[in-house]
């Protein structure tokens, strides 16, 4: 009907059209579009021509177009005949992960991934040839999470191995005396980690610890002389820095694109009770399972000093000195990890803290604000760590260089700095703008840019993009834990080693010292201790 | 009564104008995603309020899904734009494009008290660019704007003929 009536329009408006329909005229007039698409065409091709200059030109002045960016997976192969035996010692949240980066997941989680038509993509996930084959917890309720989780049949490479059985081990000295357990992942509260690496190395298990590593300076030398002194694997969970943009930042570094490199700021910026460690209440205010029934309350605390039995302790514990660093050993650590295999700085000179219980006045002892500056006179340099429970006001992780300073997240964003010596010529004549990132690297993407849209680059600021390595979004936990296990079964040393862990943990107890003390602390390198 | 139904050269000249820079617009969309391979409509998805944004959750959700989306729009956008330029197909070319600038639209919409984290290039209430653009198209698709300038012109003229 249409269609016909618009014929009738047609011919009112041209009546040569009916009357001659393949007169020159009217062809003309039928190609009308292709001069157009032409000049499309050709400005398109202006356009492309241009943006690749523009984007071959930073890439050259910054030296960058030998960078090699690594997006592959290493891929290790290991036999079913080399199934690492591994046990879990403490199973709360962070083990759950620790679990689906292995290749291990609750029954509840896989029936929500169904839901939300994820768990086909985690079940993608390169398969370990792990077997979680021992639970160490002290909680009842979570012990079952944990068997739950290790004898789920829906598991990461279920059809080429056979599931081997998983055993519940009330004390986790039973655990380390197995010798069917090959290493151990310890993911307790912070106050056993210490211990029960030193005595799971001495049993001749490999170790992965989740951070922070020790909470006094004779624990973190008892960590360091054990792990030494033993050719057993250790790595501190420090996830992160496999991170595939990380990798991209160390060659930026590398190639000294930001210049001379002399102040590193460090921040955490939360806002809710849950992140400032309220967790042992839900959203109504009533209180998480478990009583002393449940609960070995006593082997929890372990060598510290005892309290009543209290649900709040139990959740809630990093509001405590007794089984943790507060800020410092929960958030500071991997702020530290990410600066020092980036830059190397190892241990500060000296550290100054201060701070307070500013927001959240509760039966606390950590502060909810607090500041630690960390010097390294032979680095020229300083390391800023800024921290704040009670706004989230993102204020990134930035390194300020003489020419250009880096933001790096979840992406990363280099901005030419206008005062800059070596970019001076280029700002000059307009080939880097000084307002926008002069180079952005969107995870995933494996490709420098220097010349995409606002809203592209907004979002590569924020960190909104998915993370993944050759189109597949890859769990950095698993990259990390694989990285361990490929250490075990092949030599080798994994990023977050003794040495790494060392720095880290002396870095801790310099800031934590000092903010107790409330007096600036220094390290003394030749009797190796904190002054 | 026949002279209210025709359409003057003027008016028939505006259309194809419009329907000349709507399908430049559509088509450089569609390149330019095409030519930025970190381009990826997670984050406008991710974005979504309204009606759809329990759709587009359930795309941005499984990575299999989000880059059908994507290969989809990009290619989508450069056809409905080649083909308003050229003048062929026109009529399905202007309604699948105003169909898929509704999508954006209400994925989008600036309803008063939404706010997105996406900069917009103006101040919008309840109507926007996007839902110009898509009644523009509407328009299009009602209006002989491919009669006479266009490919479609030539062989409805030669089928005519053969007639």
């Amino acid at each position: 009907m249409v269609m016909k009536k618009d014929r009738n329009q047609a011919s009112g408006a041209d009546s040569s059209l009916q009357n001659n329909p393949t007169s020159r005229r009217t062809i003309l007039k039928a190609l009308a579009g292709i001069p157009v698409l032409g000049v499309f065409g050709f400005e398109a091709l202006r356009y492309m021509n241009y943006t690749s200059k523009k984007n071959s030109s930073v890439i050259k002045v910054l030296g960058l177009e030998n960078l090699q960016i690594p997006v592959a997976e290493k891929s290790m192969t290991a036999t079913n005949a080399d199934i690492l035996r591994i046990g879990i010692i403490g199973f709360g949240s962070r083990a759950q992960q620790l679990s689906n980066g292995l290749g291990y997941m609750h029954p509840d989680d896989v029936a929500a991934r169904k839901q939300n038509d994820s768990l086909a993509e985690w079940l993608e996930q390169e398969d370990l040839k792990v077997a979680i084959t021992g639970i160490c917890e002290v909680f009842d309720l979570r012990a079952e999470m944990g068997m739950a989780t290790a004898q789920n049949e829906v598991r990461v490479g279920a059809g080429t191995s056979k599931p081997l059985p998983v055993k519940r081990y009330l004390r986790y000295q039973e655990m380390l005396a197995d010798k069917d357990i090959d290493a151990v992942v310890i993911a307790t509260p912070d106050h056993h980690h210490a211990r029960i690496t030193m005595e799971a190395i001495n049993a001749g298990k490999h170790v992965y610890c989740e951070k922070s590593i020790a909470l006094t300076e004779a624990e973190l030398f008892g960590v360091y002389n054990t792990v030494k002194n033993s050719d057993r694997v250790f790595q501190l969970g420090h996830q992160i820095t496999q991170n595939v943009v990380f990798q991209q930042a160390k060659e930026i570094i590398k190639k000294e694109i930001l210049g001379k490199i002399t102040l590193v700021e460090t921040t955490t910026n939360r806002n809710s009770a849950n992140g400032a460690w309220i967790r042992h209440v839900d959203k109504n205010g009533n209180p998480y399972p478990g009583d002393e029934k449940t609960i070995d309350w006593m082997q929890w605390l372990g060598d510290r000093p005892v309290v009543p039995f209290s649900i709040d302790r139990y959740y809630s514990w990093v509001k405590w000195f007794d089984y943790d660093l507060g800020m410092i050993g929960q958030l500071f650590t991997h702020e530290f990890d990410a600066v020092n295999q980036l830059l190397r700085i190892g241990i500060p000179a000296t550290a100054t803290a201060s701070g307070g219980i500013y927001y959240w006045k509760d039966n606390r002892e950590i502060p909810d604000v607090l500041h630690c500056v960390f010097e390294y006179p032979n680095h020229d340099l300083t390391l800023v760590y800024s921290a704040n429970l009670a706004s989230s006001r993102d204020r990134g992780r930035v390194f300020m260089g003489h020419d250009a300073s880096m933001e790096l997240g979840e992406s990363l964003s280099i901005k030419a700095d206008y005062d800059s010596t070596r970019y001076k010529k280029h700002i000059g004549d307009g080939t880097i703008d000084t307002s926008a990132p002069m180079l952005s690297i969107q995870q995933g993407s494996g490709k420098i840019d220097a010349v995409t849209s606002a809203t592209a680059k907004y979002y590569a600021a924020r960190g909104l993009t998915t993370t993944n390595i050759n189109g597949r979004n890859v769990d950095v936990t698993h990259l990390h834990l694989k990285e361990w296990i490929d250490c075990i079964r092949h030599g080798g040393e994994p990023s977050a080693n003794i040495e790494r862990a060392f720095e880290e943990g002396v870095a801790c107890l310099m800031a934590h010292k000092a903010y107790m003390e409330k007096r600036q602390v220094a390290w003394d390198p030749v009797n190796r201790r904190i002054v | 009564m026949k002279d209210s139904n025709t359409v003057s050269t003027l008016q028939i000249y505006t259309l194809v104008v419009l329907r000349l820079m709507i399908g430049w617009h559509l088509l450089f969309e569609g390149i330019s995603k095409l030519l930025n391979p970190a381009w990826s409509s997670f984050g406008f998805l991710s974005e979504s309020k309204w009606l759809l944004s329990g759709f587009s959750n359930w795309i941005i959700s499984n990575s299999g899904l989000l880059k059908a989306v994507d290969f989809l729009n990009t290619w989508g956008l450069i056809a409905i734009g080649v083909a308003l330029m050229l003048g062929l197909l026109t009529r399905y070319a202007a309604f699948a494009g105003a169909f898929l600038l509704l999508l954006y639209f209400l994925n989008n919409p600036p309803l008063i008290g939404m706010e997105y984290t996406m900069p917009s290039e103006g101040s919008y209430l309840i109507v926007n660019k996007t839902l110009i653009e898509a009644v523009a198209l509407f328009f299009l698709a009602v209006f002989p704007a491919h009669t006479a300038f266009g490919l479609e012109s030539l062989f409805n003229g030669m089928r005519s003929k053969t007639n």
